[in-house]
């Protein structure tokens, strides 16, 4: 076979990500020094995107509230979906059970997130089935104002979004942990906590990462959830670009994508660091 | 293996998230059938099919028909594509080749890179080319830089797991690389050359982020949802996402079952 041929075979895939990927990012960053008016990009060099980025004391507050929202969704994601694939792998021991349950985590990752989220309008609503059905128990005596259109919202709709990319990933490097070792860890005198934590916990540690990366990415350029669950009462990176695409204003976007495209690079880059995901495939 | 207490507990917290996980849509998807004079909440007000019709009028959607006839081509389109570009890519890369390893990370990165910043870039490079975006080029170019990854990275966990023997059984036999890889190679690993497609199909028909700058002036069906969701209040909004629900799970589970029918006659 010719020494071309595995080429041949990749440049479809690199014609696209280039095509597609490169020169798009390659465009943003040129265009966050362009200077604008309300009509039209003006090609130049300048700072002035860059230092509102900066300068602003609302941009700080996004920033840091989108960092916010990664921390929390990934604190409780990885808490819910770490028990979620233990009970999978290790206290279910049917292998039909298992997998049934397994798919049945997975089936709405066949269906729209959009939906997902409206979903829960008749839910949480100041007239929605939970306040309803709280004020009728006797447990509060007024709807809960919280519920919808609040940063709860949000972080409630990315947990119901999100859980499963934690939950997949985990569930199968549990899965490929020897039985033998667990046994082990008993006849070594080690109780539940001990081999959790020095065992299944160090063993499950790529499928953590994995799911890490997709939750963290996920949130941190999240522009619809965000909007939508909060009602407008609360802002993100990718929503405050989502608005500045809206507004013709592309430099100011261009800068804030770059600078949560290097945010997000280098968190992935500090997760891979602990993590080798070429190994897990 | 915790105690009884303990997996007692496992197991309330299981059926708990199921229950979070379908609750919400089995409830808007009741609600679709609520009566005419109803709203966005309980209780039903009689059970109609009101709001499905009121769909296929033009003013509660933009043009439906045409969206979703959109919708389905883009998500072929970007099927069949991924298929057929992470298939070859995913042969190349059995073998390590110079600039293996950055076109490795490049994929990885196209899994990262937020998808507005995707639709952002490509919006901008139509624009500054002055060609029109249309769904049939931006759109489905971006679309492509979600769906590839995916489709490159279920290659990789297969070819992992592939056993070369066959492969040498066959050229043993004679067969040129293109016979061996039509005739053994592609059998096997068939299912989950389905399961691309499967994805291709999901993360194109739902995706909205990367069309939302590169659609140009047709929208598509999650557009249409994300445009209603700020001025639509009646159960319209339900009727089109139990719409949009069940047209995807008619593709995903055709296409299970297709491939179900086609192993049996094939006698696997």
């Amino acid at each position: 076979m010719s020494r071309w041929f595995p080429w041949l075979q990749a440049a479809p895939l690199a014609l696209v990500l280039a095509c597609f990927l490169l020169v798009p990012i390659g465009l943003i960053v040129v265009v966050s020094f362009y200077d604008y008016d309300s009509f039209s990009l003006i090609p130049d060099f300048v700072l002035t995107n860059y230092r509102e980025v900066f300068a602003s004391p609302v941009t700080w507050q996004t920033y840091l509230k989108t960092v916010w929202f990664a921390g929390l969704t990934w604190l409780v994601t990885l808490a819910l979906g770490f028990w979620l694939a233990y009970y999978l792998a290790f206290v279910v021991q049917d292998a039909t059970w298992r997998m049934v349950l397994f798919v049945l985590c997975t089936v709405p990752f066949w269906t729209s997130n959009l939906i997902r989220m409206i979903a829960w309008v008749p839910f949480l609503g100041r007239n929605g089935i939970l306040n309803n059905a709280l004020v009728g128990a006797g447990v509060i005596e007024q709807p809960l104002e919280f519920l919808l259109f609040s940063d709860f919202a949000v972080i409630l709709a990315f947990v119901h979004l999100y859980t499963l990319f934690m939950v997949v990933p985990i569930f199968n490097t549990m899965m490929r942990i020897d039985r033998r070792l667990l046994e082990a860890a008993r006849d070594a005198g080690a109780g539940f906590w001990q081999t959790l934590w020095c065992v299944i916990l160090p063993l499950c540690k790529p499928g953590i990462g994995i799911g890490s990366i997709f939750v963290v990415v996920l949130v941190m350029g999240d522009f619809a959830t965000v909007r939508l669950m909060s009602g407008g009462q609360s802002a993100s990176v990718g929503l405050m670009i989502s608005n500045q695409i809206g507004l013709m204003q592309y430099p100011a976007a261009a800068a804030n994508a770059v600078v949560l495209l290097a945010m997000v690079l280098l968190l992935v880059a500090a997760m891979l660091r602990v993590i080798d995901i070429r190994k897990e495939l | 293996m915790p105690g009884r207490a303990a997996r007692l507990l496992l197991g309330t917290l299981f059926v708990l998230f199921l229950l979070f996980l379908y609750g919400p849509t089995l409830t808007i998807t009741i609600l679709s059938f609520q009566g005419p004079d109803g709203g966005l909440t309980f209780p039903m007000n009689g059970v109609s099919l009101h709001w499905f019709g009121r769909l296929f009028q033009t003013q509660a959607v933009g043009d439906l028909g045409a969206s979703m006839t959109r919708t389905l081509l883009l998500a072929a389109m970007v099927t069949a594509s991924t298929v057929v570009i992470s298939l070859a890519a995913g042969m190349a890369f059995r073998r390590r080749f110079p600039g293996s390893g950055a076109l490795f990370y490049l994929t990885l990165a196209s899994l990262i890179v937020p998808s507005i910043l995707v639709s952002l870039g490509v919006g901008l490079l139509f624009n500054r080319m002055e060609w029109e975006p249309a769904w049939y080029s931006s759109a489905f170019g971006a679309q492509l830089t979600w769906t590839l990854p995916f489709g490159l990275l279920i290659m990789f966990a297969v070819f992992n797991r592939f056993d070369r023997a066959w492969e040498e059984a066959a050229r043993d036999m004679g067969a040129t690389p293109w016979q061996s890889f039509w005739h053994v190679v592609l059998p096997i690993i068939a299912p989950s050359v389905v399961g691309i497609a499967l994805f291709g199909f999901t993360l194109s028909f739902d995706e909205f982020a990367r069309t939302l700058l590169t659609a140009g002036s047709g929208n598509t069906l999650p557009l249409e949802i994300l445009g209603m969701t700020t001025t639509v209040t009646t159960p319209v909004l339900y009727a089109l996402g139990t719409v949009s629900t069940a047209l995807s799970f008619l593709v995903i589970g055709g296409a299970i079952l297709g491939m179900r029918l086609l192993r049996r006659r094939r006698g696997v």
